[in-house]
């Protein structure tokens, strides 16, 4: 019995299997039913719609490459534009033998080794199918000729490529940045964020500055045209079409007024200056000296002008306000002073007699003050107007290193201060944790010392430094440094969109203890202050900050180079400073690298760019109207 | 002697599934000799690659279902530790983590689920055989569940396809309720939008392209547009081999691999898309046969579960070249380029020709 119904059901369940299989086998028939009839649909029903696409693939997706939005300063001033040139191009597949059609073309007009290694370059980057430059630039005459006797070149035609031209030249390059060729990795980037599609028929990428920070903005939308072309790669006719949405517009918050000042005032000397709205956040100017001419890399630079700004022993091409780091030496002090006067440690009346240093408890070694035979009797106001370091050396150690970078880290040292630009570097505030982390060593108070007078591991960017006065002149609230103002959208055809101010960071301060730390900073442009000259007829009250910073990095004996090295080991020069002193509408920071005494280096060019800003005063080297207007290209002749 | 040499390495060939799987590589060849662009290394590449799977194919075909009866569950055990190990210590090559470095050589485990887990889940069956209940379809929806969300994670939408549907398979024939199933059904319809929110980026993208590939005809949408032009330009007959223009002339990408068949079908046309069809349907078919008449309940869900995938692959793979699925990266057998799913497809057959040449043995034993 038992054996009979395992047989029994064994078939049973034998016999569900086969219905399983069955109803499998109907469902593959049904699915290789529905391929069928879709081979059916494609290669029967629509087969004179594809046949016309593939005959004509030559039917080709030609994109329109949207217009980039142009980039303004505050007043409107042109910085980046875009103007149109005719290039001569070739369509690989239709061209038949390459090297012999441009050994053609070259009997016509003028093509270069250069120009024939970028057409080899880009065509190995492009497909067969998609038309490569040959030459770019083509004059009236080259293309009339060319015009001519285009029947004797199938595959080879002449088209208006947009270029993008930076009327200013190198004012504010490494603010603006540029664009260049996009190459692999912008393409690898592209194809990660989804956005290659939109960018076929687009040759450049921003690659550097606003430029590269603002790239999805300026862009704008591809659009495409369907064309039929025929079989020289003409095309015959307009199928469909989608127009392109032009890129928007930027409107910088920096002058290129006080641009332009600034980097006359810095002549041929390094360095970096950033000057804030300390209201609003608003980016006033932004200099890196030395400056490059960003139209160079527009359409590839040389390999010799390339090496040239590269090896250079200036260093151009480093965007020093976000990514050169100095030790910020004595500008460091107003922000040690306030954490101590916050901190109640250094309240009037507090003051001390200054032997000239000052000595650790239980060490001999002098931390020495700069002025060798001491300041006298000083408190804090004092001790910010003549920089008195052994007054600083006390007060960090009285803080403790972990309170006082605690504190002025509110300030925005050690952080990156969030300016739309990319590649920032945040500097850096020690504490013992951290050495403790990078170098596996313990922290002496010593080292705390040399904090209190902005040495020691400590180091800024200029943006940091102007950042920091910034939140001081703005009696501790932080306001996020942009560069953009606002956004025209599609070039300025569009809406207007203003970027609101945005609140970083607040660090609440007492008002008698921003009086105290503002007094110490007015006083030091004032007679017997370390940058008294700077003050001198101003007419408005400066609060400065003068610092020098010995130069680190390079090793004594290496490659030793008299005339070029000597000057490289000066002390670099600092100086901060915000005006006016009792409602401040600028502050800024100014470094000249081996530039000496910060007063006198660095002050007047701050002096110079104030001037300016609050009353309009020109120096006496820039005329009314020198920064270039608008020179009459129009953007709107566009696809026709 | 030589025919009782010959006798014995045939010994356990299916003669049937063996004639279509020679074809099959033949047209293999032949198209990717045109795809390639006329490129001869390409194809002894590829014939190198048959050559391994083939060999690979024999030996399988000669090792007796009761062993890879015994073998299903170290196998699966050491598919899922090597899964883990991928998720784990796996390398990133383009942009997924696939690949476990084992000093001596790089491996994919994904691969060696697609056998594993049919292999596993049809040992599972066959075991509790005599005392099925509801909870062991959960035991082994588990057991399925879980390697392919490793593998969707690496992420290779693609290749967790396939193990879910070969996993799938197994469960289905083993009986699993048709009420579930379509309570299943529904489930899978309200949970859609769920499963939407959790897929990648690019994932979502190519599903949404598949619905409206003129949304972005430049971008992803051009692989769709660009295949369903060479296919329907093939009309009737196809334009002859190595004549498409569209494969010719750069216009597809991908065109020797996932792409292959729009190459295929520009070329052949109609003609050749049906006669592939049934080149596919007739190894299907007695993929069927094989799987109803085995002996035990192991060999007979295995076979079937592979029939079906073998099924899918070539569903999966013309259905989204012709333009009617989404862009999942799944290969077409013995067509696209590449020793993986050669090696990975052969061994299947191997399988169902070790189930189908060892029945006299097994009814007697």
């Amino acid at each position: 019995m038992l054996l009979r119904r395992e047989l029994r059901n064994h078939s049973l369940e034998h016999h569900h299997f086969k219905l399983r299989l069955s109803v499998a086998g109907f469902i593959v028939l049904f699915c290789f039913a529905i391929l069928l009839f879709r081979f059916f649909f494609l290669q029967i029903g629509k087969y004179d719609y594809f046949h016309t696409l593939a005959e004509n693939n030559r039917i080709s997706l030609v994109p329109t490459v949207p217009n980039r939005g142009l980039i303004l300063d505050r007043n409107g001033v042109i910085l980046a534009h875009n103007f149109f040139v005719y290039t001569l191009e070739i369509t690989p597949s239709k061209a038949g033998n390459v090297e012999d059609t441009i050994n053609r073309i070259s009997q016509m007009m003028e093509v270069s080794n250069e120009d024939r290694k970028q057409f080899k370059k880009l065509r190995a980057q492009t497909h067969n199918f998609e038309s490569v430059p040959i030459r770019t630039h083509l004059n009236e005459q080259e293309a009339a000729k060319f015009a001519v006797n285009r029947y004797q070149f199938p595959g080879v035609e002449i088209r208006s490529r947009l270029f993008r031209s930076y009327p200013q030249n190198g004012m504010g390059s490494h603010m603006i940045g540029y664009i260049g060729r996009i190459n692999e990795s912008d393409i690898k980037n592209l194809d990660a964020s989804g956005d290659l599609g939109n960018y076929k028929g687009s040759d450049h990428i921003g690659k550097g500055g606003i430029e590269q920070f603002y790239e999805s903005v300026l862009h704008g939308q591809t659009g495409f045209q369907q064309v039929e072309v025929d079989a020289d790669g003409q095309a015959v006719r307009v199928l469909s079409s989608t127009a392109p949405v032009p890129g928007d517009n930027l409107v910088l918050s920096v002058d290129s007024k006080i641009q332009e000042i600034a980097e006359k005032a810095f002549g041929s000397r390094r360095g970096a200056l950033v000057a804030i709205n300390p209201k609003n956040g608003e980016v006033l100017a932004y200099v890196s000296m030395p400056t490059f001419d960003p139209n160079l890399f527009v359409d590839g630079i040389d390999a010799e002008t390339w090496k040239m700004l590269n090896g250079s022993l200036d260093r151009p091409l480093i965007n020093r306000p976000i990514r050169g780091i100095y030790p910020p030496g004595s500008t460091f002090k107003p922000f040690v002073a306030m954490a101590g006067l916050e901190d109640g440690k250094r309240h009037p009346p507090y003051s001390l007699s200054d032997p000239g240093f000052y000595t650790l408890a239980g060490s001999s070694h002098r931390y020495r003050d700069w002025k060798p035979e001491g300041h006298g009797q000083v408190g804090i106001q004092k001790a910010i107007t003549v920089s008195c370091d052994t007054f600083f050396y006390g007060l960090a150690l009285d803080l403790g290193i972990e309170k006082l970078t605690g504190f002025v880290s509110h300030f925005g040292f050690g952080k990156k201060s969030g300016i739309d630009l990319t590649g920032e570097i945040g500097g850096l505030l020690p504490t013992p944790e951290w050495k403790n982390r990078r170098w596996k060593q313990k922290w002496y108070p010593g080292e705390t010392v040399i904090v209190g007078i902005g040495q020691g591991y400590t180091l800024v960017t200029p943006m940091q430094l102007a950042q920091a006065t910034a939140v001081l002149a703005n009696n501790g609230v932080a306001m996020r440094p942009h560069l953009v103002k606002s956004i025209q959208k599609n070039n300025g055809t569009g809406g207007m969109f203003h970027i609101p101010p945005m609140k970083q960071d607040e660090v609440r301060l007492k008002p008698e203890n921003i009086a105290l730390v503002r007094a110490g900073m007015i006083d030091v442009t004032r007679p017997g202050g370390t940058a008294a000259s700077v003050g001198a007829g101003a007419g408005y009250d400066i609060a400065a900050k003068t610092g020098t910073a010995q130069v680190v990095g390079i090793k004594q004996g290496a490659k030793y180079n008299a005339g070029a090295l000597d000057e490289r080991h000066r002390d670099h020069a600092l100086f901060v400073a915000y005006a006016p002193a009792e409602n401040p509408t600028i502050a800024l920071a100014v470094i000249v690298e081996n530039g000496g005494h910060g007063g006198s280096a660095a002050g007047p060019i701050a002096r110079k760019v104030m001037d300016y800003y609050l009353l309009g005063k020109l120096p006496a080297d820039i005329v009314e109207s020198s920064t270039k207007k608008p020179t009459g290209v129009v953007e709107e002749e566009l696809h026709d | 002697m030589i025919s009782d040499f010959m006798n014995n390495l045939s010994r356990r060939i299916d003669s049937f599934l063996m004639g279509c799987i020679f074809f099959a590589c033949i047209i293999g060849l032949f198209v990717i000799y045109s795809a390639s662009g006329q490129d001869w290394s390409r194809v002894i590449s590829q014939f190198s690659n048959m050559m391994v799977a083939l060999t690979l194919m024999w030996i399988v075909a000669n090792i007796s279902p009761h062993w890879l009866e015994r073998m299903a569950l170290p196998l699966f055990i050491f598919g899922l530790l090597l899964l883990l190990g991928v998720a784990l210590f796996g390398e990133i090559s383009h942009g997924a983590r696939r690949w476990l470095n084992l000093g001596f050589a790089r491996i994919q485990p994904s691969e060696l689920m697609k056998v594993g887990m049919p292999m596993m889940l049809a040992w599972y069956f066959a075991r509790r055989e005599a005392d099925l209940r509801s909870v062991d379809y959960a035991i082994a929806a588990l057991m399925l569940v879980v390697p392919v969300g490793l593998v969707m994670k690496q992420p290779d939408l693609g290749t967790s396809l396939i193990i879910l549907a070969s996993g799938f398979y197994v469960i289905y024939l083993a009986g699993l309720s048709w009420k579930i199933l379509a309570g299943g059904a529904g489930l899978i319809a309200v949970m859609t939008p769920i499963f939407w929110s959790l897929l990648h980026d690019y994932q979502r993208k190519r599903i949404e392209i598949l619905f409206d590939p003129s949304q972005d005809p430049l971008g992803a949408g051009y692989h769709t547009i660009q295949a369903s032009i060479a296919l329907g330009s093939g009309g009737f007959i196809g334009k002859g081999w190595l004549n498409g223009t569209q494969s010719q002339l750069d216009f597809l990408p991908e065109r020797t691999t996932d792409f292959i068949f729009a190459v295929f079908g520009e070329e052949f046309g109609l003609l050749g898309n049906i006669l592939l069809l049934a080149l596919f349907s007739l190894i299907i078919f007695r993929g069927f046969v094989i799987s109803s008449r085995a002996h035990n309940t192991f060999c007979r869900l295995l076979a079937g579960s592979i029939t079906l995938t073998f099924f899918t692959y070539v569903f999966v793979n013309i259905g989204m070249v012709s333009g009617i699925l989404p862009v999942v990266g799944v290969p077409l057998p013995f067509i696209s380029y590449g020793g993986t799913s050669l090696v990975t497809v052969l061994l299947g057959l191997g399988i169902l020709m070790s189930i189908s040449t060892h029945k006299a043995l097994m009814a007697s034993s």
